[in-house]
This record gives C-alpha cells, sequence and structure tokens, in this order.
C-alpha cells in the first residue's frame, strides 16, 4: 500500500482525528452538481420515507398491509436482503487478505463501505418494523431483560451491531492513518480483518436461523435455508462492486486495473451457480414429498386456491437468477452485458431472498388460512426511504475512498 | 482589475447562498416530515417510558403502575376500571379440553373472549378461531374460519382453536426482551407494557394464538368490562402482542373462562391437571384425547376428544 499523501487528504486541517473528521465532512459536502443533485434526490426520497416512518408510529402499524395472518412484510423482506448484502462485501475482503490479490486491496474499502452502508439499511428495517419504537432500549443488554442465548433474535442483534463496529473500525482506521500520511499499523486492523471474515458468515447465519428455527412454519423450517442464504449474498455482494467500480470510473478520475472486476466476476459464476443448485434442492424436496412443505411453495410458484399475488415475483425472479448465470459464465469479463447481468442477480436475489422467502412463511397461515399480502404504498415509502438513506452513506463512504487512493490526480470535486 | 477575480468571488458568493437556500429547505422538510412523530412523543408518558418490567416491580411500584392504567381507562376510554395483579396458585396447573362431537360451531366462546377481554371493537378480535371442518379428517386446509350459514351444517364438525398454553412454547423462546413467559400454574402470558412488538412470537406460534395490536382498541364506554387484570383483559396498548390467557382473573379466583361459560352444549371442560378428581383428568385418562400438531413438541395443554 502506497502511504504518500494525499493531496486531498493532507489539505489544511489539524493533523489529529477532529482534523479528519473535518475533512471527512468537507469532501462529503463538497461536489459537483451531479452529486449535489444525486445526494438532494436521496435526501429528499429519505424524508419521504422519514415522514411515513413517524405517522405509522404515531397511528400504529395497522396503516400497512400487513395483519395477523402475515405478520411480517416488506421491512422484514428487505432485511433480510440487506444482511446478505453486508454479508456479500466480505468478498471483496477475502481475496484481497486470504489471497494477497494486492489490486484488490485498491477497492477493499467499498466492500467495507458496502457492508457498513448495508448494515444501518438492516438495522433501519427493524427499527420501522417494530410496534414499539419507544421500548427500544428494552433489547439493551444490562438496561434491558436481553433474552440471550434462547432468542436468535438478541443473536442478530450481537452479529450485526458488532458487523458494524469491524467495519467502521476498518474503513474508518485506514482512511484516518491515509489522512495522517502514516503507514497504517497492520496489527490494529489485519485481526479485525480476519474477524470480520468469519463475522460476515455469522451475521447471515443468525439470519437465516431466525427464520429456520421456527418449527410451525415447514416453508422456512430447512437446514439448507443458511447455505442457501449465503450462497446468494456472495450473488449480490459481488455484484453491486462491480457496478459501483463502473460508476465511480465514469464520475471520477479513480482508476482501477481490470483484475478486481475479473476476479469479482469469478466469484459470482460459482456463487450463481451454486444459489441456483440449492434452490433446485429446496424446490425439488418441496414439491416431490409434498405435504406441508409443498403448499407454501406450491402457493409461491403456482398459487393456490386462486391465490397468486407471488407468482410473477417468483418466476421473474428465476428469470433474472437464470439469464444473470448464463450471461456470466458465457460472457467475457469485459462485455458491457457482464453489467446488466449484475443488476439481473441484484434484482432477482432481492425477489428470491426477500418478498420470495418471507410471504410464503405465512401463506397459508399455521391453520391453513390464506390471506394474501401486497405490500401498500405507506410501505413502499418507508422502505424507499431507508434504501435512499443507504445510498447517501454508501455514496459518501465511496466518496471518501476515492479520495483516499486518488493522490496527485486534479480536482476531487469532480466525484 | 481582474474580472475573473469578480467572477470567481461571485460564483462563491452564489454557491453560499445556494447552500443556505439548499440547507433550510433541507431542514424545513426534515422538520415537516417527523411532525407526526413529535405528536406521537408528546403523547408519551415518562412513568410510563422508565417502566421496569412486570417482574421487576415491587409492590409499591406495580400499585402506581395499576392506578396509572386505571386513569388511562377513565381518561381515554372513559371507563371506570379496576385492575389488579393476581399471581398463580401453588399446586395448580391449568389445562382445557373440548367435545368436538358436541361443539355446533356457533361461536358463542369466541364472542364471549371478544367482550371479557376488552377486544377492538372495529375488527372484531376474539382469542378464539372456530373452523368448520370436512368430517372425516382433521385437515385444516380442507376447513374455513369464515363460514356464514346456520350451523351445524350436514357433514361438517366444528373445531375452536385458541391459545394452546404449551408446556414447552415456541413464542417464549424467540422473544428477544423476555416480555412473554409461562408463569407457575402454565399460563403463557405477555407484559404488555415490556412488549416491543418484533412480532417474532407472532411468527413462532404454530396455532396462530397471538394477535398484534395494529392500532390502539377501539371500545365504547359502556361496553368495556372493568373487571381486569394486569397480566390478562386489561385494554392493551397499540403496537403490542396479546394472547390468550385461560382468562386468569377470573380462573386464579376459582372461576370459570369466559368462553366456557358461553359454550351452550358444554362441549368445554376446564380444570387443574394436577387435581387428581377433577373432570378434565377423567377426561384425559378415559377418553382418546388429542392435541394439536403433536409432532412440533410444542406440548400442548389443551386436548380435543371425540365421544365415542
Amino acid at each position: 500500500m502506497d502511504a504518500s499523501k494525499s493531496a486531498l487528504w493532507q489539505a489544511p486541517g489539524k493533523q489529529n482525528y477532529w482534523g479528519f473528521l473535518a475533512r471527512c465532512v468537507v469532501v462529503a459536502t463538497r461536489g459537483n452538481m451531479r452529486y449535489y443533485a444525486w445526494m438532494s434526490l436521496l435526501f429528499a426520497v429519505g424524508l419521504v420515507g422519514l415522514h411515513g416512518f413517524a405517522v405509522q408510529t404515531r397511528d400504529g402499524m395497522g396503516l400497512t398491509a400487513m395483519n395477523d395472518h402475515v405478520s411480517w412484510g416488506m421491512y422484514i423482506a428487505n432485511l433480510t436482503y440487506m444482511v446478505g448484502l453486508a454479508a456479500g462485501g466480505v468478498m471483496m475482503v477475502i481475496p484481497a487478505y486470504l489471497y494477497r490479490d494486492h489490486e484488490m486491496h485498491k477497492v477493499v474499502l467499498a466492500g467495507e463501505v458496502l457492508a457498513t452502508a448495508s448494515i444501518v439499511m438492516a438495522l433501519a428495517f427493524v427499527a420501522v418494523d417494530i410496534g414499539r419504537p419507544d421500548r427500544f432500549w428494552h433489547i439493551i443488554p444490562g438496561i434491558g431483560r436481553f433474552n440471550w442465548p434462547m432468542s436468535m433474535l438478541t443473536w442478530d442483534v450481537i452479529v450485526l451491531t458488532v458487523y458494524l463496529g469491524l467495519n467502521l473500525h476498518i474503513c474508518g482506521y485506514l482512511m484516518y492513518t491515509r489522512f495522517l500520511g502514516v503507514q497504517p499499523s497492520r496489527r490494529l486492523y489485519v485481526p479485525a480483518v480476519f474477524v470480520s471474515i468469519v463475522w460476515a458468515i455469522s451475521i447471515h447465519t443468525v439470519t437465516a436461523f431466525l427464520y429456520s428455527g421456527l418449527g410451525g412454519r415447514p416453508f422456512w423450517n430447512t437446514a439448507i435455508l443458511a447455505p442457501r442464504f449465503l450462497a446468494s449474498a456472495f450473488v449480490t455482494g459481488p455484484a453491486v462492486i462491480v457496478l459501483t467500480l463502473r460508476v465511480v470510473q465514469a464520475v471520477t478520475d479513480f482508476r482501477v486495473s481490470d483484475k478486481p472486476v475479473r476476479t469479482l466476476l469469478n466469484i459470482m459464476r460459482v456463487t450463481v451457480l451454486l444459489n441456483l443448485f440449492l434452490l433446485m434442492s429446496e424446490v425439488f424436496t418441496a414439491f416431490y414429498t409434498g405435504g406441508a412443505h409443498a403448499v407454501a411453495a406450491q402457493y409461491l410458484y403456482f398459487g393456490t386456491h386462486g391465490y397468486n399475488a407471488l407468482v410473477p415475483w417468483a418466476w421473474t425472479s428465476v428469470a433474472l437468477n437464470v439469464a444473470a448465470a448464463a450471461i456470466l459464465i458465457f460472457s467475457r469479463p469485459n462485455r458491457r452485458r457482464v453489467l446488466v447481468a449484475c443488476v439481473m442477480a441484484i434484482v432477482g436475489v432481492w425477489i428470491e431472498k426477500g418478498m420470495g422467502l418471507i410471504i410464503p412463511g405465512f401463506v397459508p397461515s399455521t391453520l391453513h388460512e390464506l390471506y394474501e399480502y401486497v405490500p401498500n404504498l405507506l410501505e413502499w415509502k418507508i422502505t424507499a426511504g431507508i434504501w435512499a438513506l443507504g445510498l447517501m452513506i454508501y455514496t459518501v463512504g465511496a466518496k471518501l475512498s476515492v479520495a483516499v487512493y486518488t493522490e496527485g490526480q486534479g480536482d476531487n470535486d469532480k466525484a | 482589475m481582474s474580472t475573473d477575480a469578480t467572477k470567481t468571488t461571485r460564483r462563491k458568493h452564489l454557491k453560499v447562498l445556494g447552500g443556505a437556500a439548499g440547507a433550510s429547505l433541507g431542514a424545513a422538510g426534515f422538520l415537516r416530515a417527523v411532525a407526526p412523530l413529535v405528536e406521537w412523543a408528546d403523547d408519551l408518558d415518562m412513568d410510563a417510558f422508565l417502566q421496569n418490567h412486570y417482574r421487576e416491580l415491587d409492590e409499591d411500584s406495580l400499585r402506581e403502575v395499576l392506578a396509572r392504567h386505571e386513569q388511562s381507562a377513565k381518561d381515554e376510554y372513559g371507563a371506570d376500571v379496576s385492575i389488579r395483579d393476581v399471581r398463580p396458585e401453588a399446586g395448580v396447573s391449568f389445562g382445557y379440553a373440548l367435545n368436538l362431537s358436541i361443539c355446533i360451531g356457533c361461536r358463542r366462546c369466541a364472542d364471549a373472549c371478544h367482550k371479557e377481554n376488552n377486544h377492538d371493537r372495529a375488527t372484531n378480535q376474539s382469542y378464539i378461531r372456530v373452523f368448520e371442518m370436512e368430517a372425516g379428517a382433521i385437515d385444516f386446509s380442507q376447513g374455513t374460519a369464515s363460514y356464514d350459514h346456520a350451523v351445524p351444517a350436514p357433514g361438517k364438525f366444528y373445531m375452536p382453536v385458541q391459545c394452546q398454553q404449551c408446556d414447552n412454547p415456541p413464542c417464549v423462546k424467540v422473544c428477544p426482551v423476555e416480555a412473554t413467559w409461562k408463569e407457575d400454574d402454565g399460563i403463557v402470558v405477555v407484559d404488555y407494557d415490556w412488549c416491543i412488538g418484533c412480532r417474532y412470537c407472532e411468527a413462532a406460534c404454530p396455532y396462530h394464538a397471538r394477535r398484534f395490536n395494529w392500532t390502539k382498541p377501539e371500545i365504547p364506554a359502556d361496553e368495556v368490562n372493568g373487571d381486569q387484570a394486569y397480566l390478562s383483559n386489561r385494554i392493551r396498548p397499540q403496537g403490542v402482542v396479546e394472547k390468550c390467557t385461560f382468562c386468569l382473573h377470573r380462573t386464579r379466583e376459582g372461576r370459570l373462562p369466559a368462553c366456557l361459560e358461553a359454550c351452550p352444549t358444554g362441549a368445554r371442560v376446564f380444570g387443574n391437571l394436577l387435581d387428581p378428581d377433577s373432570q378434565l383428568r377423567w377426561i384425559i385418562e378415559n377418553k382418546r384425547v388429542f392435541v394439536l400438531k403433536e409432532e412440533l413438541g410444542t406440548q400442548p395443554k389443551f386436548f380435543y376428544f371425540f365421544d365415542e
């Protein structure tokens, strides 16, 4: 890693932590018109979501389309997906640190920034789903009553918070040393990097256990849920990074060789197939066995008793995942259609590990009643708001990372 | 004079002006967006906010809590209520049995539950769902809870389902904040003042026994049942989970559950599983009883049986 001082990071200010934070604020708030327009748009969407959340908290969650039959919906679907994205960020870290891929080091921060933004979004999706946000303190260990180790939700709280801390530490430390113009001390961040690799696996495993541990919900009560979660996480994480690198190279002077992208696409070539294979195993077991497990799958893919709200979603997801796999396998990495495949994989998994996973857990209900769920406008608003928040964090994080690694390449305001 | 310098200064001023305008617009938008949250927070009571878990309340604080809830029933619903704290009795483990041969599906139990437990009037909420089933099989996929015709209908039998008061309750296990637990007499209760409303228990229950207060319950003053207990039928706040408590405010004081009293056929039998002379024990020992979803290992204390 080159430790020479970056122009931007060396710019006026005190050479201490406060100076560093001040510098971050400056970099985050300075940009060209395109940057301001993008951030203003996200801010506006964020406000729409915030307002929706405020109304929902005041008047009750009865304003959503959820009910006692389908008691989790859009928010928990997105939470699940976000945890996957956060775990997927680690696919930058593994080649960089385990395989000592030096080119990868240049973009590894992007993975950590992605993980940070996704975790914040995941926690936000939990926050908007609970009926009593004012009682949040009840879940704080020591002050409230923390049902650990029995409740998988308490495990999730622990792993998500620690993962957020790890990523903030790694990003923050690397940027800070860059700001000071000193070589980062390996002792202070490399152990955290290795812990974060294991931790990334743990966050998605625990999130899968949250569902797979429920005996009363046969659709979720399957041992391959955690492996399935990880397989799809390792599709979406790299896909988002590939797209990000593309956007960053289009709007900034930041240049990186093709190698990291090629590595990521090679990872995706494997994981996209693994994900389809695990999905196929699940579908085979459900339909060949029949019985309770098959009813929800039947509802998801074909509809049952005239209820079929999820059928178009499910097949869209299958089509996108299969098409993404085909493109990734048969195209050279420098082709433009590979980017299309990344978008397809992101959307395909979002459906599969979101609505496609959560809703059939409730349809049919435990006493076999059929109540369909389609998210309403309020839920879309709040969801969009949280996505906007996440994209704001991701954009600022990416801008800071670019600033860190772009030295002597002229005006960074271009970003 | 350099015109370039003037230009730069002007641009700088415009930028500052634009920035200030953008910032104030953003701040104004933010304030508008959170306005409902501010209204909501204004209604929050500090004592309620800081209230401890039920099982950590000492006698004095519990008395204050009960008085506060009585006052808010008066303020918010215009109803005079008395809320007490009824504890389980030693040597008691409650169980319930239901004779499917004589249940006629009239839903009077569900209605009695609705009134006794101060359920929301608008949604006609109740802890009991009665299923009309096809004779010949206990198959919920053939059944329906939304039948609307004279009962009993030919070729059908009726199956009321409520909380099974499991001995191994999956709902209790999953609660992240210990807001729900199994009492010494086997009744699974919720501290409505501690529940955070995550609804994980609702997902975990295999019997659809739990309900969430999606909105603040609406009950006309003259319909409020004023005979209340903290852990059972007091009016629940918005945003928390609730469930059947075997009417513990009645049963712990020697009375019968409201659903049993309302049953016109005598299909329901309630009692103490630890009392060898109870009618409940006689049924379990002499009838071929079964429990719902036995394979899940939840060990329900709600037993169904048919007359032979």
